[in-house]
């Protein structure tokens, strides 16, 4: 019989994915030295564990939550909680452990609220996530000796002698230690992805009903991934914990559960890899796009929009549908296309754009003057030249933007159809 | 109540090891069901031998698929026993009632459309070889899961599709997919809802011996449109005619029964023969 399995003792391809992985990990904060770039790579670190682990809900298990926010954030608060412990004369558990406690602390709420949350799958799951979010932010604020009220909890990562010159007092110390923590958690959790209770929650997402006739309790499935999504999510928390030494209300809010769902579908649910980019995209946008212009959840919102409409596989999709075009050797049929498509896009963008920033400064920023600068250029949003200048340059853009699409989609779908061929081709030979 | 013979048939493999003993594989007692004032199920009564294939034929809204979702456990029953393999499962979830033993195929095709092939069929089977709910080991290290899964994929002749994503597959390839996980685990009764609907003539012929291939030693109980299917495949005929089994007994004689004739098949033959003399 021939042996044709996906997981070969020697695969190449997957030895060098992950040492190119840990390579990146390694060198990351040498060529991105400064304190901003450490800043931004360590919560990328958190954000990729945090959105993979919404993705064993969401891309694997179809379970759409609204409140992963609170497994992390209770993660997150647990692990601060015994930080300061542990500096107060606790137990002396190591710092760099600390994240395990809050990792066991979103195992802990997750078989406590995930008993109530699984036993419904599909809209009612997510009415219950949702209710459940509300349910502990409004605790947060009641409950001020656990949550810390307004305030918040901080604490002090630097706890007793360093070992071996690390104290986790330097920001990239901690980087360190996020990115093994990272590297471990995201190989864990891939390979719950090629496990027997990984590939059943994926026949669970695509056909519970059909699961339950190959005698699986489908009910049970969604609980244990909830609970295995759960402990990467306090995992998560408690290093943003030892990140940031505060821990406030806001982490276990539905703006942050917003947050994972919208990047994780952003970056590609139905692949393992979707959620590190949505991840690497959630830190970027909070840190640079919000430094870049106050419309950036506006921008964020429209690109969350056309994502869903066109790509709803998110960008990992994306990647691999080009991939999947390259494998035949078609790829370098579409590159002038692509151009074509970008440089429309910029051109729309750049219009849109200047509207947008127009409206957000008579609205914000009146006061400060009728200039506004933007990309270099002077703009006065009270005078109805800028305004005809911005329409002509969105209008403009938008015609030939459709005119390169429809160029674009038809060699795409040419290739397609070819690619399709070719696949019949080779399965009946 | 519905009165049926009950006339032993000589089993396809004589060697059943799961012979209980009162004899059946499945045994329905008075079954009844309602929804709201109405009983869609009223009484039936059926005693199946092992390894005997039963053809449950009847007119459409006769109450043969709610029969089966009885038996299966997708709806649980009003009244009245079901006995599996000497176990009673009426009340039971679906997915207890699987791994007593009984498995089955749907009506509208119910597969896993965004898994490959080999997948769907290795879901199939994991329960059964005791995977269940395991975290701890490679999916890809299962060497009898795999085998397993491989072995099904060429009973069911797709194993040229092996990486296709089902969603992928023509319809009567997903229906042989439908089989495939159906009898993935192993099950010893097996129930298959219409599984040649939708098929033309020549799919369904080659289709029906694939399920007689697949089948061997099991009990299988089908629900079944096509006269020619069912009079080739079964060793036995249930007619079931608003919720009561009328008859329960051997093509021949279900064909010779007036009662059927009057009920049901007078009028299906007819137009059978209609059919082929307008061809």
């Amino acid at each position: 019989m021939k042996q044709y399995y996906e997981f070969k003792p020697l695969n190449v391809g997957r030895w060098l994915v992950w040492s190119l992985f840990a390579l990146v990990l390694l060198v990351a904060p040498l060529v991105f030295s400064s304190n901003l770039s450490v800043t931004m790579l360590t919560q990328m670190g958190i954000a990729i564990i945090a959105c993979l682990s919404y993705n064993i809900l969401l891309g694997q298990g179809g379970m759409l939550s609204f409140g992963h926010a609170v497994y992390t954030g209770l993660g997150s608060y647990l692990a601060i909680h015994a930080l300061n412990w542990v500096s107060g004369g606790g137990w002396p558990i190591p710092v760099s452990l600390i994240p395990l406690v809050g990792g066991l602390a979103g195992l802990f709420f997750a078989v406590l609220f995930g008993y109530v949350t699984t036993k419904k799958a599909g809209t009612p799951f997510a009415m219950i996530t949702l209710g459940m979010a509300e349910l502990v932010f409004a605790m947060s604020l009641m409950f001020s000796e656990f949550f810390g009220g307004e305030a918040g909890v901080s604490g002090n990562r630097v706890v007793g002698e360093p070992f071996m010159g690390i104290s986790f007092g330097p920001p990239v110390q901690v980087y360190y230690l996020i990115a093994v923590y990272t590297f471990v958690c995201v190989a864990l959790m891939f390979a719950f992805t090629r496990t027997p209770l990984g590939r059943i929650l994926n026949a669970v997402r695509d056909n519970p009903e059909r699961v339950e006739f190959i005698g699986y309790n489908t009910q049970k499935v969604r609980y244990l991934a909830f609970m295995i999504a759960g402990f990467f999510a306090g995992i998560a928390g408690g290093l943003g914990a030892i990140n940031f030494e505060i821990v406030t209300a806001e982490v276990v809010g539905a703006a942050r559960s917003g947050g994972y769902l919208l990047f994780t579908f952003l970056g590609g649910a139905t692949f393992f890899f979707g959620p590190i980019i949505g991840g690497v995209l959630m830190v970027l946008a909070a840190v640079l796009l919000s430094e870049l212009t106050k419309a950036w959840l506006l921008y964020l919102g429209l690109v969350f929009l056309f994502m869903v409409m066109y790509a709803p596989g998110g960008i990992a999709s994306l990647i691999m549908m080009n991939l999947r075009v390259a494998s035949f050797g078609r790829l370098r049929e579409v590159w002038v296309a692509y151009l074509a498509l970008g440089v429309t896009a910029l051109v729309v963008l750049l219009g849109a754009g200047s509207m947008v920033e127009m409206i957000y400064h008579l609205k914000l920023d009146a006061a400060m003057g009728d200039e506004l600068r933007y990309l270099g250029m002077t703009l006065h949003p009270s005078q109805v030249s800028s305004w005809f200048g911005a329409v002509f340059v969105t209008l403009t853009g938008l015609g030939i933007f459709e005119l390169a699409r429809r160029q674009f989609l038809q060699q795409w779908s040419a290739i397609q159809t070819d690619i399709e061929k070719e696949i019949k081709r080779r399965e009946t030979q | 109540m519905s009165t049926v013979t009950n006339a032993p048939a000589a089993p396809h493999d004589p060697s059943m090891s799961h012979v209980h003993a009162g004899g059946y594989a499945l045994e329905l007692r008075d079954l009844r069901k309602s929804f709201g004032k109405t009983e869609i199920i009223r009484g039936v009564q059926l005693a199946v031998r092992p390894g005997e294939r039963v053809a449950i034929i009847g007119p459409n809204g006769a109450g043969k698929s709610t029969l089966f979702n009885l038996i299966s456990g997708r709806f649980e029953p009003s009244s009245g026993e079901v006995i599996l393999n000497g176990t009673r499962i009426d009340g039971k979830k679906p997915f207890e009632i699987n791994r007593l033993g009984l498995s089955r195929s749907f009506q509208i095709t119910n597969i896993f459309p965004k898994l490959s092939v080999f997948e769907n069929l290795r879901c199939g089977v994991l329960w059964s070889l005791g995977y269940k709910y395991t975290l701890f080991r490679f999916l890809a290290d299962l060497r009898d899961a795999n085998d397993r899964a491989e072995e099904l994929m060429k009973m069911i002749r797709l194993d040229k599709k092996r990486d296709t994503l089902a969603m992928n597959l023509t319809y009567a390839e997903q229906r042989a997919l439908e089989i495939g996980i159906t009898i993935a685990g192993g099950a010893n009764v097996i129930l298959l809802d219409e599984p040649t609907a939708g098929m033309s003539k020549s799919e369904t012929s080659r289709f029906i011996d694939l399920i007689r291939e697949v089948t061997v030693g099991k009990t299988l109980l089908t629900v079944e449109h096509d006269m020619g299917v069912v009079f080739g495949l079964a060793d036995k005929i249930a007619v079931v005619v608003y919720g009561e089994v009328i008859a329960f007994d051997t093509p021949e004689a279900v064909r010779a029964n007036p009662k059927v004739q009057e009920a049901y098949l007078g009028s299906v033959l007819a137009d059978q023969q209609a059919a082929e003399a307008g061809h």
